[in-house]
């Protein structure tokens, strides 16, 4: 990437003024609805995602709510919560809360913002391409999520067996998952995961076709951005991994309407043969959340350095071989069911290989940044965090990668920690990362820095609070998925909730930084980074024009001096 | 058959090796770290504000938490700090205003090889530790008292092989009860807590009667997951008399918060006498009657519905063993 020059020429600067007028943009209903148009789908997925979002952090604020002290406050029967008639005020209503957390923020909010939103608008800037290799397949993977989105909505209000909507955690254990939940809540949400893994998988499709056979002349694999080479990593993982997700939920659906016997032991079947096929596609899954957020972070600190990426090939190699090794670690999610010994210990030794491949990614961005001429801006900021962040995620996972510790602190909050830090702290950074470094490139106005700069200080001191206790409350014993909780472990919930709140202002910085751009609409620059940004989306306008390349840019290597 | 001979050899190899490790760990914690400086609170329950491992009830939770407090814990916290001071140098020394021309440089190969090769020395170092705790887990001694514990939603069941099947349930207190106990004992407290003797190797097979449950006790590390239609095994071996709590740590649905686990600990002549006064008939002598250990793998149960239509007489509290034990 950096070691790569583009020889083309903005239309704005040079095309003949009728390329300038043929610029056909779509009237809106056919713009939005019928897109065809990478950048808008693009624009329609990031938008779907902070909508998301939201609803997964309102669902974040009534768990940390509701543990904020002993007892139970809000999920019981008259509460204001129950009142609104929209959650059950039951245990089970927060089982169902804390369900649909998590499968929102990994399939609504993050999946979406990354691969659908920064992969559907950059990867064909980035390797020089017009457009998507298919783009009506384009709009159908984001209008099944939307569908996705409205089934897994619909599960919360209709019957789960115990109560309104579906309470068995984002992980659809069977039994409680066939026999444990009668209703059609769980129908429902197995419906709406098909409908997400098969728009994902279609999407995964069409990157895989786009960065295969659309670079532009000279944009070999080993010149193509990191972004790209994450973003085309991540939809193997996709493609390789959600049929065994799909192949697991349709059993879940046979066995609970059709009787069939794969979970059940008194059928034959076995319980665990689900957690084998979840975990085969789940651990896959964690590297699809935080790959593409790998390739963001190693643009931004390149850009911000001002100085190409560190260790190019080996950046783009670390990924491949921990997109490999994540799918031959599965089981290190299932120390406590009884395995082999021998069979534990190889999942021992096999996770903790990841540790190098990324070791090298954290050792090799901050190598960027050594000798370079560092601006802090907001993207930066995010990248710095995310970078020290999720080192702490990593090295929790190192502990728990060990099968005798493990029996300590399984399903304990430890663990909850430990993926916060590497998702809600690691790939939700990512994200803002890219989110402010493209933000003039997408919307083609500039954002406030200093609200950028304070929603990311409230939000890092607002995340650090909420999780870093939560090591505390894992390695004292507490259970995760715990409504109510005895008294040992009331002081460090109560920090973490009010770690919460100073999220929650974050957030909301957030929100007053888009409102503000939008009203003020400061006019974009092409590229406002300077020189450190070198990859093609800065050589075109803020927005780009509706349809790029139709004269593709030309890459040439740059001779320089290792 | 082969194969299980082979697997035996292996673990009492495997079995020296962790007796070592077992020994330096009661040879530094006389010494180094009498104090307990990181394992927190009262023994068998976790305690508010603490930062570390709940106190450890066993020897091979000894084990792990020397693993965790002396191993793991430092080489964690070293290498975040080590990557946030680079990251604090870089900031200072590399900002725009303090170096206006940025390098030019990508590659170092010298370096590259150091921070490959350094992580994959480290990771083998905690391997060592790893691998030798995990043997140690599934290296049980030939057990002297095997408990059955069947998760249900939502209460525990335990049953007692040995005792001619002598079974019963385990329910949380409520609130003014599990108070009376202790304080800050509600959630935790049950009616009919799980009976062992002290330093007596107790075995638990545990199962699901329903839905997956979790066999989870802190203290002395063990957790498993209790399943329907298998038998999983995990075992302990208590150091000191006292009461041991537990939560479910498998989500399985509603009161899924509400189904602590109590073990008390009590002295061998206070076991014999429960025992006596529980048994269905007169109890052979424990040694004997335990049955030949399980091995780790899960094995298939004959029928997991055996476990449930156990009688559910309700045993006599314990007494002397409710009050928490102090360390």
């Amino acid at each position: 990437m950096a070691t790569t020059t583009a020889d083309y020429d903005p239309p704005a600067r040079h095309a003949p003024k009728h390329e300038a007028v043929h610029e056909h943009v779509p009237p809106f209903f056919t713009r939005w609805f019928l897109s065809t148009n990478h950048k808008d789908i693009g624009t329609l997925y990031i938008l779907f995602a902070i909508m998301a979002g939201l609803v997964g952090g309102i669902f974040s604020g009534l768990i940390r709510a509701e543990l904020a002290e002993p007892g139970i406050q809000i999920f019981r029967a008259g509460s204001w919560l129950a009142r609104s008639g929209l959650i059950e005020g039951s245990n089970h209503g927060y089982n169902v809360v804390i369900t649909a957390h998590g499968l929102i923020m990994i399939f609504f909010m993050v999946m979406p913002a990354m691969i659908g939103g920064f992969g559907n608008w950059f990867v064909p800037l980035m390797i020089g391409a017009p457009d998507m290799a298919f783009p009506r397949m384009n709009n159908i993977s984001f209008w099944l999520l939307v569908a996705s989105w409205c089934l897994l909505c619909t599960s919360l209000f209709v019957d789960g067996g115990p109560g309104k909507g579906f309470g068995g955690g984002w992980t659809l254990y069977a039994p409680l998952s066939t026999t444990g939940h009668t209703g059609p809540a769980m129908d429902v949400l197995i419906l709406s995961l098909h409908l997400a893994g098969a728009s994902s998988i279609l999407g995964a499709i069409n990157f895989i076709t786009t960065i295969f056979n659309m670079r532009a002349p000279g944009m070999t694999l080993h010149r193509m951005p990191l972004f790209a080479w994450s973003v085309l990593i991540t939809a193997f993982l996709l493609l390789l991994s959600l049929p065994v997700l799909a192949g697991a939920i349709t059993m879940l659906l046979t066995d609970r309407n059709f009787g069939t016997s794969f979970f059940n032991p008194a059928g034959g079947g076995d319980p665990m043969m689900y957690q084998h096929l979840f975990w085969f596609f789940g651990h896959p899954e964690v590297y699809i959340l935080i790959l593409p957020g790998f390739g963001i972070i190693s643009h931004v600190v390149s850009t911000f350095s001002k100085k190409p990426v560190f260790g190019y090939l080996a950046m783009a190699y670390a990924m491949v071989a921990i997109g490999f090794v994540g799918f031959v670690v599965w089981a290190h999610h299932m120390f406590t069911v009884g395995m082999n010994v021998n069979l534990q210990a190889y999942f021992v030794a096999a996770t903790m290989v990841i540790a190098v491949p990324t070791g090298v990614k954290i050792f090799s961005w901050i190598a960027t940044m050594w000798g370079g001429s560092i601006e802090f801006k907001t993207p930066m900021l995010f990248a710095v965090g995310f970078i020290f962040l999720f080192t702490v995620g990593g090295v929790t996972g190192v502990v728990l990668a060990n099968a005798g510790m493990d029996y300590s602190l399984h399903a304990t909050y430890y663990v909850v920690a430990h993926f916060h830090y590497v998702l809600s702290l690691g790939a939700v950074f990512a994200i803002f990362a890219g989110f402010y470094y493209w933000f003039e490139k997408m919307w083609g106005v500039k954002y406030n820095e200093f609200l950028g700069v304070a929603h990311f200080w409230l939000m890092f001191i607002g995340v650090n609070v909420v999780f870093f206790p939560q090591h505390f409350l894992g390695l004292q014993g507490m259970p995760r998925r715990y409504v109510d909780y005895p008294e040992g472990f009331a002081f460090w919930n109560k920090v973490s909730s009010i770690g919460y709140v100073i999220t929650a202002l974050g957030v909301l910085v957030f929100l007053v930084m888009l409102a503000e751009s939008a009203i003020r609409r400061r006019k974009a620059e092409a590229n406002p980074w300077g020189i450190g940004a070198t990859t093609l989306e800065w050589t075109l306008s803020s927005p780009p024009p509706f349809h790029q390349f139709n004269e593709l840019p030309v890459i040439h290597a740059i001779e320089e001096a290792h | 058959m082969v194969g299980r001979v082979s697997a035996s050899q292996l673990m009492s190899g495997l079995k020296a090796s962790g007796r070592q490790v077992a020994g330096l760990v009661t040879a530094g914690s006389a010494t180094m770290f009498a104090g307990a400086a990181f394992a927190q609170g009262v023994l068998g329950q976790p305690t508010d504000k603490a930062l570390g491992l709940q106190p450890s009830g066993s020897a091979l939770r000894t084990q792990a938490a020397f693993f965790h407090d002396w191993v793991l814990l430092p080489i964690i916290v070293v290498i975040s700090l080590f990557v946030l001071a680079l990251l604090i140098y870089v900031a200072l020394k590399f900002n725009a205003k303090a170096n206006p021309t940025a390098d030019r440089f990508t590659h170092n190969t010298p370096i590259e090889v150091i921070w490959t090769v350094a992580p994959v020395v480290i990771l083998a170092f905690i391997a060592i530790f790893s691998f030798r705790l995990l043997y140690a887990y599934h290296d049980m001694p030939k057990p002297d008292v095997t408990v059955k514990a069947t998760g249900n939603q939502w209460y525990w069941n335990y049953e007692y092989p040995d005792m001619g099947g002598y079974a019963f349930d385990s329910n949380p207190l409520n609130q003014v009860k599990a108070e009376a106990q202790g304080h800050g004992l509600y959630r935790l407290a049950v009616d009919n807590p799980m009976v062992v003797p002290v330093g007596k190797t107790v075995q638990v097979l545990a199962t699901g009667a329903d839905v997956l449950h979790a066999f989870f006790v802190p203290a002395f590390g063990i957790q498993t997951t209790t399943i329907p239609g298998r038998v999983n095994q995990v075992w302990f071996k208590a150091e000191k008399e006292g009461v041991y709590y537990g939560q479910c740590n498998e989500l399985c649905g509603v009161n899924h918060s509400f189904m602590p686990i109590q073990i008390d600990v009590v002295s061998q002549a206070k076991y014999d006498a429960w025992v006596a006064a529980h048994a269905k008939k007169p109890p052979v002598t424990v040694a004997v009657a335990a049955p030949a250990p399980v091995a780790p793998a899960a094995a298939p149960a004959a029928d997991a519905a055996a476990a449930t239509p156990a009688a559910t007489t309700p045993a006599a509290p314990i007494s002397g063993a409710a009050a928490p034990a102090k360390s």
